[in-house]
């Protein structure tokens, strides 16, 4: 809602200066958006009338005139404006003004004085228009300062009103709450009901009440379509933001600005019998006045006669029924129309219109006689006419009631904080016109019923936030609350998602945020996932699908960072991951979806960063292994051979925690390295969340004081040999003695054939009871041995 | 007896000349020899006391002896001074350049949103609030009805808020992205509820709900996947002038400053009433003097409690949501919200 500060403050004017009067508007929840000043400073320029124009004689473009600046003598000015004429009253700037930009003096241009300029609205800055100078109304006086002729001392203030404001939707609004905020006074413009001077009407049927409960229209007949908008209007409309088009539609919009009511002028002549408001037939077209051509929905209201549809009752107005310059009989239209019937239905189309703004919020629905009258009286008074009676029709019913609501004083101080008064609550609510009465015999209860301007007030909280509002939200302590002290649980063996982070980030990896919606194609790619979940309304083709594993943001910003030159990337996100579920429960349809949280991590680039003393090499399978070891530690996991879409065969794993799945690791896909142009292999890990928030308790064990053996056996084994499945069976077979088998190297190369290798094991024996002897030490390694001759076929090195 | 004393006088000082001119052990042990061994001239004097007269033998001996631990004495102070200059110059020999770079592993990063995420949690967490979470793709009952949220309010558009194609290809009604983090307000409420049920009154609800929210909208400043914090309090008596002073001392916190001006304007929200949009101003640094906006709050309203299982005529509460995508560009003066989505490592690792 954009507006002038003037208009404002001729309807209700406190004296506050602009800022001042924007701070109230804002902290009582009517926002200041956005509040500049009609014009940029300048001074100097007046209201001045060209006497005479002659070429000028050394330039084709340029003029020499007279003018008439209220100066008593004219001035010579040279003037290069193509509309320059005689008699045309123009802005001149007189030597000694400063113009934004620009300071005139007296000058020589091609050789001849002139004595000062006359302007353009661009020169002056209060328009873009630069077509010539501001041609201004015959009737404005010669001499007059232009910034109180075009009372340019003014500011354009432009309102974010919240959806439950609908009545602040006009000038009266506005100035009412501030008069309630300001205690200044609301004077509201005089109406003078008009004389009717003729017995022609119009029937009116509603045949929709529930939309339109209350409809009201009059004919003035004799009007002149092409009388001038009156400038003060025209003015106020303008720096409301609406293009001014001809006196008639000016008028119906400046009351809709000023009162909060939208009207619709018809060509009478085009009308045809009785009024309708009714729901379109089948295949009912209708041509709106922006042009579009559309078939109205069957919950769209019209504005019918007994020919065709009309309007789109409280959007638009039609095409064919519209006011032209011909039109010499009016027909008006002051209605109210029911915020369900109106909501959304412009929008459904691609577009907004002032009326259907303010209707799908709410409009007063005792307005339309008050604004229909207003209406005329400013029609006549510009465009001649009689005015005929006005025609009412209404179903009582269907308009919306206002019953009175119940405010206990004592729960607003429960509520608020604060204490308030019975009589306090009673002087700030009538203050809003709501009307106020003690309740029946109820101590402290309060009977409040809302005006009919005001859609937002059913319920006891809806008063007390009006009390808030104009008690101000400032003037309510900041109280620091008292509570019940009480422990927060602080599970010691859970990681909370923050905690993994950090796990995550002390091993290099930097966290990253991408998109949970992704293209298509890394679905496919990474998880083969063919029928992923899709948006119904993507942002663009690149963000069309759910993803269902993190691995494509990962890739897609190594790219981005390989693009940046930077060539070692360890990066690492936490989030949700979205499939569809099998598990549906039918009160939850969010169960539809699986939706795990999940970490996922890549490696690509050296091992280390580059620095002296460490040999430079990339980052392989291993290293990031560790990583994830690492992060489950001290559980064990059991990696496992497998085939993932985004992966290497040959080089990716399973990663088990007992016999969950927790997740995979492994060389991105050579295929997918290529398609993706990554230069390198990056190695990606995806893990659950849940399990890794999952802490085991810690399993004390007795510390031995008795001294530790260790013998080491180095087995030759066939290549296949899985390394730790070999030490899982020693592990297995191996007596309580044997705390711990550890594979300390693995040996490949001179000395052993091609397909074979070496695996070292440290065998650390220890009794928690006695000195271990040599005869029973040589025993369990031989038996160890013995069982990875038989299993595993190795033969001792 | 004078020669015996001028002998064992010319005999130490050679002695301890020769020990100070042996320059490593090796040399001092040889040295040692000359004097202590079995041959050396002093073991040889003392193995001659026995041929001489018992008178004599007691003033030589003593003689000896003295001229004998001077001898040794200065040896053990050469081995000392050897043994010293050698560890000298072991030393010497190893001094590191301590001035090259330590080398290993350096560190990775949090994200700077996860970063005042964290100090969010952590601040509301010594307030008592815990923190939960929910599901992203959410039930349009959750996200919109559960919050008052009428049928035809504009948020529920395909404008504002992101729906899923259903099996037929067409738009699949129940679900959505949720577009705020307030559905986790009602599942909250919900578990609270039935968790309590059994208790005459409810023991007080403190919770913060942080996470990704979706909207149709990108542009420089506006990004369609951003982070929200939502935060509720229910109580029996719970006020908006508590919740002035919960959000007013957490804003002070979060920033370390008390040179900042936190306003509460009137504004509305489908999900609580009172309403309000609350701006803070720096009074220092680059944003000196400007209003910006930086959360939305409000009593729960009523139908939102009925909702979530409350009493709402027995128990008040307040809600907060806030962003923490803005509330870190203003921490770390972050001139761009896309910088978060990107994954510029080199944005990112300052983070660190």
């Amino acid at each position: 809602m954009q507006f002038s500060e003037s208009w404002l403050r001729s309807l209700c004017n406190p004296p506050l200066t602009t800022d001042g009067l924007c701070h109230v508007l804002t902290m009582a929840g009517l926002e200041v958006e956005e509040v500049k000043p009609v014009a940029p400073v300048f001074s100097g320029v007046v209201v001045a009338q060209v006497l005479t124009v002659e070429k000028h004689p050394n330039a084709d473009k340029l003029n020499v005139c007279t003018v008439d600046a209220g100066q008593g003598e004219a001035l010579h000015i040279v003037c290069g404006a193509p509309n320059v004429a005689v008699g045309i009253k123009v802005p001149c700037a007189t030597v000694g003004a400063s113009l934004p930009g620009m300071d005139i003096r007296q000058a020589k241009v091609r050789g001849l004085d002139s004595f000062g300029m006359l302007c353009s609205a661009r020169e002056l800055g209060i328009a873009e228009d630069h077509g010539g100078l501001l041609v201004l109304p015959a009737e404005m006086k010669v001499g007059e300062n232009i910034r109180t002729a075009l009372n340019l001392d003014d500011h354009l203030i432009t309102l974010k009103l919240t959806p439950n404001r609908a009545d602040c939707f006009s000038l009266l609004g506005i100035a009412r709450e501030l008069s309630a905020l300001t205690g200044a006074p609301l004077t509201l413009p005089e109406l003078l009901p008009v004389t009717v001077t003729h017995s022609d009407r119009r029937t009116l049927v509603l045949d929709a009440p529930s939309a339109c409960p209350r409809y009201c229209g009059r004919i003035v007949r004799g009007v002149n379509a092409l009388a001038p908008t009156p400038e003060r209007i025209k003015q106020r409309i303008e720096r409301s933001g609406i293009r001014a088009i001809s006196a008639a539609v000016d008028i119906t919009n400046y009351v809709m600005l000023e009162l909060g009511q939208p009207l619709h002028a018809f060509d009478n002549a085009k009308l045809s019998g009785a009024i309708h408001v009714r729901y379109p037939k089948a295949q009912e077209r209708l041509i709106l006045l922006n042009g579009m051509d559309i078939e109205p929905q069957a919950d769209m209201t019209l504005i019918a006669d007994e020919q065709q549809a009309l309007a789109l009752a409280g959007v638009m107005g039609g095409e064919a029924s519209s006011v032209t310059g011909a039109t010499a009989d009016i027909f008006l239209e002051s209605a109210f129309f029911a915020p369900v019937a109106i909501a959304g239905k412009a929008r459904t189309m691609g577009f907004s219109s002032d009326a259907s703004h303010r209707f799908e919020r709410g409009v007063d629905f005792n307005l339309p006689q008050q604004a229909i009258e207003r209406a005329t009286e400013l029609i006549i008074a510009c465009c001649g006419g009689q005015a005929g009676e006005i025609v009412e029709a209404v179903s009582a019913e269907h308009l919306p009631t206002r019953l009175p609501v119940i405010l206990r004083v004592a729960r607003v101080s429960k509520v608020l904080g604060i204490e308030v008064s019975a009589e306090r609550a009673t002087a700030l609510l009538s203050g809003l016109g709501l009307q106020v009465e003690p309740a029946n015999g109820q101590e402290g209860h309060l009977l409040v019923t809302p005006p009919s301007f005001r859609f937002d007030i059913e319920i006891e909280e809806d008063l007390i936030e009006e009390i808030a509002r104009l008690h101000g939200y400032g003037n309510i302590p900041s109280n620091p609350p008292v509570a019940r002290a009480t422990m927060m649980p602080a599970a010691e063996f859970t990681r909370n998602p923050m905690q993994v982070r950090h796990a995550v980030a002390a091993r290099d990896y930097h966290e990253i945020v991408t998109y949970s919606f992704v293209e298509a194609a890394w679905e496919k790619d990474f998880a083969n996932n063919a029928d992923p979940i899709e948006l119904a309304n993507p942002i663009a083709n690149q963000m069309s699908v759910m993803r269902s594993t993190l691995i494509g943001g990962l890739v897609d910003t190594l790219v981005t960072n390989r693009k940046r030159q930077t060539e070692r990337v360890r990066i690492f996100e936490l989030g949700r991951c979205f499939s569809k579920s099998d598990d549906t429960a039918k009160d939850d349809p969010s169960a539809q979806f699986s939706q795990p949280l999940r970490v996922a991590g890549l490696a690509a680039g050296l091992a280390a960063p580059e620095q002296w003393g460490i040999p430079s090499r990339r980052v392989d399978f291993y290293d990031v292994k560790a990583d994830v070891e690492a992060l489950f530690s001290p559980e064990e996991l059991r990696f496992v051979p497998m085939n993932h879409p985004a992966l290497h065969p040959g080089r990716c794993a399973e990663i088990f925690l007992g016999d969950q799945s927790v997740g995979v690791l492994g060389e991105l896909h050579p295929r997918w390295v290529q398609k993706y142009a990554l230069g390198q292999t990056p190695i990606v890990f995806e893990l659950a969340l849940a399990q890794l928030m999952a802490r085991p308790f810690i399993d004390y064990k007795e510390v031995s004081r008795f001294p530790m053996v260790v013998r080491d056996l180095a087995l030759v084994l066939e290549q296949s040999q899985p390394a730790l499945k070999v030490r899982d069976a020693l592990r297995a077979a191996a007596p309580a003695l044997v705390r711990d088998i550890v594979l300390f190297d693995v040996y490949q190369g001179q000395g052993l054939l091609e397909s074979q290798k070496s695996l070292a094991f440290h065998i650390v024996m220890q009794d928690t009871q006695r000195t271990l002897e040599d005869v029973e030490i040589e025993e369990i390694v031989s038996n160890l041995l013995q069982i990875a001759q038989k299993d595993f076929g190795a033969v001792l090195r | 007896m004078d020669n015996l004393d001028q002998h064992l006088e010319q005999l130490a000082t050679a002695a301890i000349a020769d020990f100070s001119a042996a320059a490593e052990p090796a040399r001092l042990e040889d040295a040692k020899a000359v004097y202590l061994g079995k041959e050396g001239s002093l073991t040889i004097l003392l193995k001659g006391l026995g041929k001489l007269p018992a008178e004599e033998r007691k003033l030589a001996g003593a003689a000896i002896n003295v001229a004998k631990t001077r001898i040794e004495s200065a040896l053990a102070a050469r081995r000392d001074e050897l043994k010293n200059a050698q560890l000298e110059a072991q030393l010497a020999a190893e001094a590191l350049d301590v001035t090259l770079p330590g080398r290993g592993m350096p560190q990775g990063s949090l994200h700077p949103v996860t970063k005042s995420l964290e100090r969010i949690e952590q601040l509301f967490r010594s307030l008592g609030f815990d923190v939960a979470d929910g599901p992203e793709i959410e039930s349009d009952w959750h996200n919109f009805t559960a919050l008052n949220t009428p049928e035809n309010h504009p948020a529920r558009s395909m404008h504002d808020t992101f729906y899923l194609k259903g099996v037929d290809g067409k738009v699949q009604e129940d679900v959505l992205l949720r577009t705020h983090t307030s559905p986790v307000q009602v599942r909250a409420m919900l578990a609270h509820v039935a968790r309590y049920k059994h208790l005459e009154t409810l023991p007080e609800l403190r919770v913060i709900c942080p996470g990704r929210v979706y909207r149709v909208d990108s542009d420089a400043t506006h990004s369609p996947m951003f982070h929200q914090v939502e935060g509720l309090w229910i109580g029996e008596n719970v006020s908006f002038a508590d919740l002035k002073g919960v959000v007013a001392d957490f804003l002070r916190r979060f920033f370390e400053s008390d040179d900042m001006t936190v306003r509460f304007r009137p504004s509305f929200f489908p999900f609580t009433e009172p309403s309000a949009e609350i701006d803070v101003a720096f009074t220092s640094g680059a944003l000196q003097g400007r209003w910006l906006e930086i959360a939305g709050c409000g009593m729960v309203h009523p139908n939102v409690l009925r909702f979530g299982g409350f009493d709402a005529e027995k128990y008040t509460g307040f809600a907060f949501g806030m962003g923490p995508d803005r509330l870190a560009m203003l921490r770390y003066s972050i001139p761009d919200l896309r910088l978060f989505f990107e994954g510029d490592l080199r944005f990112l690792s300052q983070f660190n």
